[in-house]
């Protein structure tokens, strides 16, 4: 019995969701009177994993594992449960978190929760708490297989320092040929933006702002807090913004420390993409808009003139805090 | 090509979300359902590969009678026959398996799915379903070509997207991207009389052990009151985030 968590990386380098992922995999352990193993697939810097608990790390070093590929890596992960006897296997909720894990599940007949948000409140029987409803509801799930696979919804558990001593152990699974069913052909990636997926903070923007000509001021708020940039659903709809910063229910979820939004008055399906956002910031000239009801800080002001006077006094900030 | 879109019955998207009966249910009351959006979006992609090239459009959903008008609804838009699986949807594991054998039994070679339902959001069919069929897998699919055999996907990565080279059979979990919103289509009467004509078929579940179980639900914590700040104070803002919230 263990805990095994597959710990990501992009080009050698870890996300943080992997360590979130180990954080949260530790205290698992630790829960049922166990260790955890961290699984790495042509990791660089493995050992940084040990500051956030990782007691065992499983190397996995191969050329044909360069890409991620969900069916492949989800053979790897199989095998290093088999090898390892774990019970409870931990995935991010990346966008490879979420293609994997599925995967994994069905290879192991194990039952699978996903956006799993906080420990298990009992571990015989194994029950966790998920988000479930876009974040307007949780669900209680108990888990009935002898192995379990949880994904661990992104920016609910932390990522904490505990540091252990701990093992390396190179892994060599069998690679099947037939595995490779799916290759990538092009990768299109923005090069130096922070991504929703990644960001600590995140700056929407809404109809409120008028045109695609007025988001200069967004970017550069953006900018200063080191910010992703994301719209509501009108405005990719309108074209002013790229499908990919839509940020709603049948958008992109943001799960981000501070969530800013400008112009936008909080239809219910936005708020259901955006409400896993620890602290909540609305910019809006109605003072009726729903936003207020769910946002922790808000201010009643056009965003033409507030934006601008927030952006010269966070730089302000930084500057004396720098 | 034969094609089957996974329709899921979900709460529409402005629903208020309560529980019921101890809070172990969803209360459904007063709640309109509809085709899951994302299932939407792959269902009309199925409607283009009809139009286009030939293809036959099978709906299939794992429900209770209740989700009927759903499937009307997606016959409506203008697939051409659809299956209902007789059984309450416990757990995604346990959908993927009844439509696994839906798919074994109609030899389909593009399955098409939404990449999660908006109720219990579990992402789970399109994956396990795949790994059950031992078919090719796409996620979060945003753009889907098929020629002959050949099939290139589009799917979306954190910070960008991904074009992938793969062949049929092929399970597609899917999301917008892979039709536009313009391009949804709103069943026209015409429509709604032929689909009450199509085919709908009941088949009854395969019996399987439910890997998890639903203990109860919550609501989310009551929001503390927002705290308001003057537009000519901007500095105040500033200090909050930085002092009291700590994000800053």
């Amino acid at each position: 019995m263990s805990v095994l968590v597959f710990a990501e990386s992009t080009e050698g380098k870890f996300k943080k969701t992997a360590f979130e992922a180990v954080s949260y995999g530790k205290k698992v352990a630790e829960q049922l009177g166990t260790t955890i193993v961290a699984l790495t697939i042509n990791a660089s810097n493995t050992s940084e994993l040990a500051t956030y608990g990782a007691e065992k790390i499983l190397k996995v070093s191969s050329d044909k594992l360069n890409t991620f590929n969900a069916k492949v890596y989800a053979s790897v992960v199989k095998q290093a449960v088999e090898n390892e006897g774990a019970n409870i296997i931990i995935i991010d909720s990346s966008a490879n978190g979420l293609y994997l894990a599925p995967l994994v599940a069905a290879n192991l007949e194990a039952g699978y929760a996903s956006n799993v948000v906080a420990l298990p409140s009992s571990t015989t029987p194994l029950v966790v708490k998920r988000k479930a409803f876009s974040s307007k509801g949780f669900n209680n799930t108990e888990i009935k297989t002898a192995t379990a696979v949880f994904g661990l919804s992104k920016n609910s558990y932390g990522v904490f320092e505990n540091s252990v001593s701990s093992s390396e152990e190179d892994f060599s699974p069998a690679l099947a040929d037939t595995d490779f069913g799916v290759n990538i052909t092009a990768v299109d990636k923005a090069s130096g933006k922070v991504t929703i997926a990644d960001a600590d903070i995140v700056v929407s923007a809404g109809r409120g702002l008028k045109g695609p000509e007025n988001w200069g001021m967004v970017e550069e708020l953006a900018d200063v807090l080191g910010a992703a940039t994301a719209c509501s659903k009108p405005v990719s709809d309108l074209g002013w913004r790229p499908h990919s910063e839509h940020v709603g229910q049948t958008g992109k979820p943001v799960a981000s420390n501070l969530y800013i939004a400008i112009g936008i008055s909080g239809a219910i399906q936005h708020l259901a993409g955006i409400n896993s956002s620890k602290v909540k910031v609305v910019i809006n000239t109605d003072p009726e808009a729903p936003f207020f009801k769910a946002a922790d800080y808000g201010i009643v002001g056009d965003a033409f003139e507030v934006v601008p006077q927030l952006i010269e006094k966070l730089k302000e900030f930084k500057a004396q805090n720098a | 090509m034969k094609i089957l879109v996974c329709i899921s019955h979900v709460p529409d998207t402005t629903s208020k979300i309560n529980f019921t009966d101890n809070d172990s249910k969803f209360d459904t009351n007063g709640v309109q359902f509809v085709i899951n959006p994302y299932d939407e979006f792959v269902l009309t992609r199925a409607m283009w590969f009809k139009e286009k090239q030939g293809a036959t459009v099978t709906v299939v959903n794992v429900g209770n009678a209740t989700t009927e008008p759903t499937l009307r609804k997606a016959l409506a838009i203008g697939a051409d026959d659809a299956i209902r699986v007789n059984a309450e949807a416990t757990d995604g594991f346990f959908v993927a398996k009844q439509i696994a054998e839906v798919v074994k039994n109609g030899a389909y070679d593009l399955v098409l799915a939404g990449k999660e339902s908006i109720d219990y959001n579990g992402g789970m069919v399109p994956g396990i379903l795949a790994s059950i069929l031992d078919a090719n897998f796409v996620n979060a699919c945003i753009s889907l070509e098929v020629d002959g055999s050949s099939a290139t996907a589009v799917r979306e990565i954190d910070g960008g997207k991904e074009t992938l080279a793969t062949s049929l059979p092929l399970v597609i979990g899917g999301q917008k991207g892979i039709v536009e919103e313009s391009e949804l289509r709103i069943p026209n009467m015409r429509g709604i009389m032929m689909a009450r004509k199509k085919p709908l078929n009941i088949v009854e579940p395969s019996s399987f052990e439910p890997t998890t179980v639903s203990i109860n639900f919550e609501k989310p914590a009551a929001k503390s009151t927002i705290k308001m700040v003057d537009a000519s104070n901007v500095g105040e803002l500033v200090s909050l985030l930085h002092n009291e919230a700590k994000v800053i």
